[in-house]
């Protein structure tokens, strides 16, 4: 388990020091971090979130770009119910929380048409259906809506650099398959020419299909880590 | 006769040419969470089929006459989930006074349409595609069918796989995923394999 890895004595002296304030424990904090990293990961373990992933992911470049929106979204609605937890009433909590979303989601969305268009043209419609992505509700009502303002951004940055790495990873491989590139870099194809080989991209990887496959091998994949995981213990 | 035309261009593409869960990649959570029967699969449809018809028409409207003269645009993302979680809230209440067994083994997932990205992009794609009346009428209702039907296929399938050895790290979803993506190949053939 990752309790016995992360004791406090592995940190430095100034770390102690801010864990002696009672309200802050560095130990619960990097837990609550790691744990969206492996442990609840929400594609991998949660298999949460699927429609973005799913989509946008025909490029690295797309697939980090989407990680990040989410996790925007992601840390701010954290942080916003969090602050508010105490305000919302218990009866209408999940459209509070949706509203609070939405309005994270419009700043991402305007403030990505401002400053990256063409990412902003690129992910299209799934930038305002992060609203209605599972990570960023299930996060507001198992995590933030109970525990303090800065666990919860501790919890909302781990989901998303558990999230955006997902994303990128299946990017990676299917623009590395499907377009010979990585990062629009001809990385296959420049291999290929070395050799006075043609690359045939894998056209599929790039089609709908290839999303599909590609997550599937993925979790199984991520699966068989956890189980070999478990044998060692 | 156009027009008639036009209609069955449409509810044909929407099916089966960019069927909502193969081709655009909405509505999978559902499609991966309610499709292990297929009797829920049909309850589940059929509500979607209604909630997301609803939807585009409320979209469409609150967009002509609301967002549009007020020039509320940048609103348009908050306005469309409260509409649509109104509106699930609604079915739900309908379904429990009618149904109380369907209501029963659709369980959990009824709220859960609330968050269903197959309802709120269809909304935004109505608008985004700045569709006249009935062609948006129409898109809801092929787009609903295409999700009902990628959902009762992939039940079926799915009855079938219980059966199956399947290995161990492959259980779940990923067999749930590589199926979905064998229906998408097939369904690739309506298009032809084109580069997009």
């Amino acid at each position: 388990m990752a309790d016995k890895e992360l004791t406090t004595h592995h940190l430095v002296e100034g770390v102690e020091a801010i864990e002696s304030v009672p309200w802050i424990n560095i130990k619960d904090l990097l837990l609550d971090f790691v744990r969206g990293l492996w442990e609840a990961n929400p594609l991998f373990r949660l298999v949460l979130g699927m429609c973005p992933t799913l989509a946008v992911t025909t490029s690295a470049t797309n697939g980090v770009g989407m990680g990040a929106a989410t996790m925007l979204v992601l840390v701010g609605s954290n942080i916003m119910i969090s602050i508010l937890r105490k305000v919302i009433p218990d009866m209408i909590r999940i459209p509070a929380f949706i509203i609070v979303i939405a309005s994270f989601v419009t700043i991402t969305d305007l403030m990505m048409a401002a400053f990256t268009p063409e990412l902003h043209h690129a992910l299209g419609i799934f930038i305002p259906l992060i609203v209605v992505n599972c990570i960023v509700l299930a996060r507001a009502e198992a995590f933030a809506s109970k525990n303090t303002i800065i666990r919860s951004t501790a919890d909302g940055l781990g989901m998303g650099i558990g999230f955006t790495f997902v994303l990128t990873l299946l990017g990676s491989i299917r623009e590395f398959l499907g377009n010979g590139t990585w990062f629009d870099i001809p990385v296959l194809t420049g291999i290929m020419e070395i050799f006075n080989y043609e690359y045939q991209p894998m056209i599929v990887m790039i089609l709908p299909p290839g999303a599909f496959i590609g997550l599937g091998l993925l979790v199984a994949f991520a699966n068989m880590i956890e189980e070999k995981r478990k044998v060692r213990k | 006769m156009d027009n008639v035309v036009e209609i069955l261009l449409i509810l044909v593409s929407t099916i089966f040419v960019t069927n909502f869960v193969l081709a655009r990649f909405l509505g999978i959570c559902p499609f991966l969470g309610v499709s292990a029967r297929i009797e829920t699969s049909i309850g589940m449809g059929m509500a979607v089929v209604f909630v997301m018809t609803l939807a585009a028409l409320c979209a469409w409207l609150i967009e002509r006459f609301v967002l549009v003269p007020f020039e509320l645009t940048y609103l348009r993302t908050i306005m469309f989930i409260l509409v649509i979680a109104t509106l699930v809230q609604f079915v739900e209440m309908v379904i429990r006074k009618t149904s109380p067994a369907l209501y029963n083994s659709l369980g959990i997932f009824l709220p859960l349409i609330t968050t269903n990205c197959a309802v709120l992009g269809v909304a935004l794609l109505v608008i985004q595609k700045e569709m006249d009346f009935f062609p948006m009428l129409f898109f809801a209702v092929g787009a609903s069918a295409g999700f009902t039907l990628a959902l009762l296929l992939m039940a079926g399938i799915r009855e079938q796989i219980v059966h199956a050895r399947i290995p161990k790290v492959l259980q779940g979803a990923p067999i749930s995923l590589v199926t979905a993506g064998l229906m998408s190949l097939a369904f690739l053939g309506f298009a032809g394999l084109v580069k997009m």
